[in-house]
């Protein structure tokens, strides 16, 4: 017998800390795969974000740095260019990315720096309390928005992957989901392709991955995949927004 | 020939293994893990068919697969 699924190399052994059912330990593994898959592990950076993937440099086996709250691009940035040799990612969340952090990722995709960011998207602030986030659904309760998010007063959600792609200088702009096992192979296709892109030197990439919070929405973690699937892609439609062989959207 | 085995104690109960299973043979066990929670498991191992969908959505790297 042969194994067929097993631990990937890039993530360390220990537990995680997120909670049950919580689809970052998926996306995790996505990227230890990918890391592994291209064998770039011993010069792979990661940079860590402010959000419950604070933690991130705990479970990546390699080398990582953690940055302030939204600043990870512009420190991979740094890092990128002082060690140009490096496979340099950051993996940040909605809260991180979209809110406190949205000056440095949009100059860092206009620079085209040569960086791989993974965005995990929930819609919610998740390590401070499920609060509204800038990617927070109309109408959704959060511990902020009591009644539902209020587009007269709040606005909608904000669509990075479609923002970005209005931009010239990034190379790979995709947005995919970890539903449900289909969507998880598109997924880590996805961040591999991101990784391939930077090996390459191509360019600024990123995927957006969207992703549940079970807690702070307050479901199963089974009903919280419906709730993506029902609720979140109708909103972040999935697809490849940029790439320099084709566009499938 | 397939089997599916499950590392008990990095198990947190969240079932979207249980959900995702297309022979239906994951439960969660009776017993209970050092953390507290009720692990998944396969009693009838030789219903697996190693398609892995179980692992592949486990978000705590619980299970691994030989075929």
């Amino acid at each position: 017998m042969k194994q067929v699924f097993g631990y990937p190399e890039s993530l360390q052994t220990r537990p995680n800390h997120y909670c049950p059912g919580c689809t970052h330990g998926i996306i995790h593994r996505l990227v230890a795969e990918a890391i592994d898959e291209l064998q770039v592990r011993e010069k792979a950076i990661a940079v860590a974000p402010v959000g419950c993937a604070v933690l991130a440099y705990n479970y990546f086996n390699c080398d990582a740095q953690q940055a302030a709250h939204g600043r990870a691009p512009a420190v991979a940035t740094g890092i990128k260019r002082a060690l140009p040799d490096r496979i340099v990612f950051t993996y940040q969340g909605d809260g991180d990315l979209a809110s406190i952090g949205m000056a440095e990722i949009v100059h860092a995709a206009n620079r085209g720096e040569n960086i791989t960011v993974i965005f995990v998207n929930n819609a919610i602030y998740g390590m401070t309390g499920g609060q509204m986030a800038p990617t927070t659904l109309p109408g959704q309760k959060t511990t902020t928005s009591p009644y539902g998010r209020d587009t007269a007063t709040t606005g909608y959600p904000i669509q990075v992957c479609e923002m970005l792609s209005t931009l010239k200088a990034p190379a790979f702009i995709a947005r995919v989901s970890v539903h449900d096992p289909k969507n998880v192979l598109k997924a880590k296709e996805a961040i591999k392709k991101a990784f391939e892109y930077q090996v390459n030197g191509k360019g600024f990439t990123l995927v957006e991955v969207l992703s549940t919070c079970p807690t702070n929405w307050g479901m199963t973690p089974v009903e919280a995949l419906k709730w993506l699937e029902n609720n979140m892609i109708p909103a972040f439609p999935l697809g490849t927004f940029r790439s320099l062989e084709e566009v499938s959207k | 020939m397939a089997k599916v085995t499950f590392n008990e104690e990095r198990c947190k109960g969240c079932e979207i293994c249980v959900s995702v299973c297309p022979k239906q043979i994951i439960h969660m066990a009776d017993r209970f893990n050092s953390k507290g929670y009720r692990p998944a498991e396969v009693i009838e191992q030789d219903k697996c068919i190693g398609c892995a969908f179980c692992a592949r959505m486990c978000p705590d790297v619980v299970i691994e697969v030989y075929k």
